[in-house]
């Protein structure tokens, strides 16, 4: 059992994702940034799609009741072990009432902690990802207690990687969406000719974009919606849904961000810059 | 019956997006599920579909897709789809509505901006069917049509940063419930004692795209006990088959 003495700004189980169950309303969920989820548990030899948690720039202290292995991936946030410093993608022994804290955010926005096995809470429709009401928060709080299996005698075959920061790059690459045709000339000019940055408004649901662009008036019926899909608002706002984003919406699609570009702007802060390309 | 043109679009790395004529209308809504039963019927492991209106999201959930093959592979199964037409099983689903001023905050409001009486807004919501277009933007909601113009009303010039689960709302053309608690600019009318949305059930939305649903008002007291009902498990919504 792992204990969250402090859970910091938000704090979250995550694993892959919640799939096959849009047809009623139910989004995807799951990390933000799937590729550090998956080099994270790589290192544990951990099946990719083993929950962890999601540390959301200011992190938390957490104290371990058993022995196990952990491994930290994703945004660099100073982290200690009985108050000596660890690091991000090496595998680190635990053992019993070891207490992990952080510190001071340095680089990208989210982290991950995986654990030897995964963490084992309970699966709600096929996945342990929190997401509120499907499960019953969408968050850990303070004094809350997340099971995991002993673990004691592992032999990390991989005991540290070199890792490409994916999400040291500002461009997010762009597919046409499904009302991309709606775009005028200059508002692709605008789109495409300038960075941006992102919005206060930013949170697992969606990230908006600060800067306006010229707006529209085209209605439409509600349609299917994905994450990492820019919608525009009337008043030119662009929103860019992410993984507990809604499956429908009814504002123009414009464009599509790769999946590997979610990854990238889940790792992006308040006032970050982004530039747009297209594929 | 002939199926309706449809036109396909790429939607990222794994999903396409299937349109039919931009048009609410239950003969394109059955078109779209005779689509999705012929589909479903070939089996193909990975994909999840979700109907809106009049457009089918499809996303493959265990890979990148080629957009000009599953274009193909969607193509031919529309080909096929008037051959292989099941009938499906829908149901009409009876809600109760407590429209107590206690849950429709807004229902007086409502009415004198409508040009009608509290009783013949709660007559004239009740007495229509109303057909489920879709489900989504909160687990459960569901998109309803067949509302009557004279209960078309423009949403709250504020929305509340806190709507009540079980609401029961008017916005324009529409009227629906919130599955949860949720902020939202709709006008409030009643409130709904049944769970939309339930995820410790095996099917935890029993209502289905294409089913219909019907309100039926309620007091305040028979509200308590169906929401009691529905807290202990026994409470199940009245239903009859629409297609037998």
């Amino acid at each position: 059992m792992l204990k969250v003495l402090k859970a910091g700004l938000y704090l979250s189980i995550q694993d892959l994702g919640r799939f096959g169950h849009r047809d009623i309303g139910v989004p995807i969920a799951g990390a933000m940034d799937v590729e550090s989820v998956k080099k994270a548990n790589l290192l544990l030899e951990n099946d990719e799609n083993d929950a962890v948690l999601e540390i959301t720039m200011t992190g938390p202290t957490l104290q371990f009741y058993t022995d196990t292995y952990i491994s930290l991936s994703g945004a660099h946030i100073v982290a200690t072990l009985n108050n000596e410093p660890i690091d991000n993608y090496t595998v680190i022994k635990i053992g019993k009432g070891d207490i992990l804290s952080y510190g001071r955010l340095e680089k990208g926005f989210r982290g991950y902690l995986a654990i030897k096995g995964g963490f084992q809470s309970k699966k709600v429709l096929d996945s342990r990802s929190q997401f509120y009401p499907v499960t019953q928060s969408p968050r850990l709080k303070d004094g809350d207690e997340v099971p995991y299996e002993e673990t004691s005698d592992y032999e990390p075959k991989i005991s540290e990687v070199k890792i490409d920061e994916h999400f040291e790059n500002t461009s997010l690459k762009v597919y046409k969406g499904p009302e991309f045709s709606l775009l005028s000339d200059s508002q692709l000019m605008e789109i495409f000719a300038k960075p941006y940055s992102v919005s206060k408004e930013n949170n697992r649901m969606a990230y908006q974009i600060s800067e306006l662009i010229a707006g529209h008036s085209h209605s439409m019926l509600t349609s299917g919606t994905l994450p990492g899909t820019i919608q525009l608002t009337p008043a030119g706002r662009m929103i860019i849904l992410m993984k507990d984003g809604q499956t429908t919406g009814g504002y123009p699609r414009i464009l599509q961000l790769s999946e590997e570009s979610i990854a990238v702007l889940a790792q992006k802060k308040y006032g970050d810059e982004l530039v747009f390309k297209l594929v | 019956m002939k199926s309706y043109p449809i036109s396909i679009k790429p939607f990222g790395e794994r999903a396409v997006l299937i349109e039919w004529p931009e048009k609410v209308s239950e003969s394109i809504l059955a078109d779209i599920l005779d689509f999705m039963d012929a589909f479903k019927a070939l089996k193909i492991p990975g994909w999840e579909m979700s109907v809106a209106y009049n457009s089918l999201t499809m996303v493959y959930n265990q890979d990148h897709i080629d957009f000009e093959e599953t274009k193909n592979m969607i193509l031919e199964c529309q080909e096929k789809q008037a051959k292989s037409k099941k009938e499906r099983v829908q149901h009409l689903w009876t809600l109760p509505v407590c429209y107590d001023l206690e849950f429709g905050m807004d229902i007086e409001e409502a009415s004198k901006t409508l040009g009608l009486s509290v009783e013949e807004l709660i007559k004239q919501h009740t007495s229509h069917q109303y057909v489920v277009y879709g489900i989504g933007f909160l687990p459960g909601f569901m998109y309803l049509g067949g509302l009557p113009s004279s209960l078309e009303i423009p949403r709250r010039a504020e929305p509340r940063l806190k709507v009540q689960k079980g609401s029961v709302g008017l916005a324009s053309k529409q009227t629906g419930i919130y599955p949860q608690d949720s902020p939202g600019g709709w006008n409030i009318i009643g409130n709904c004692p049944v769970d939309l949305f339930n995820p410790s059930k095996e099917n935890p939305c029993f209502v289905k795209v294409g089913d219909k649903i019907q309100f039926e008002s309620i007091s305040k007291a028979e509200y308590k006990l169906h929401k009691i009902e529905g807290e202990v498990g026994i409470y199940e919504p009245e239903k009859v088959v629409l297609n037998a």
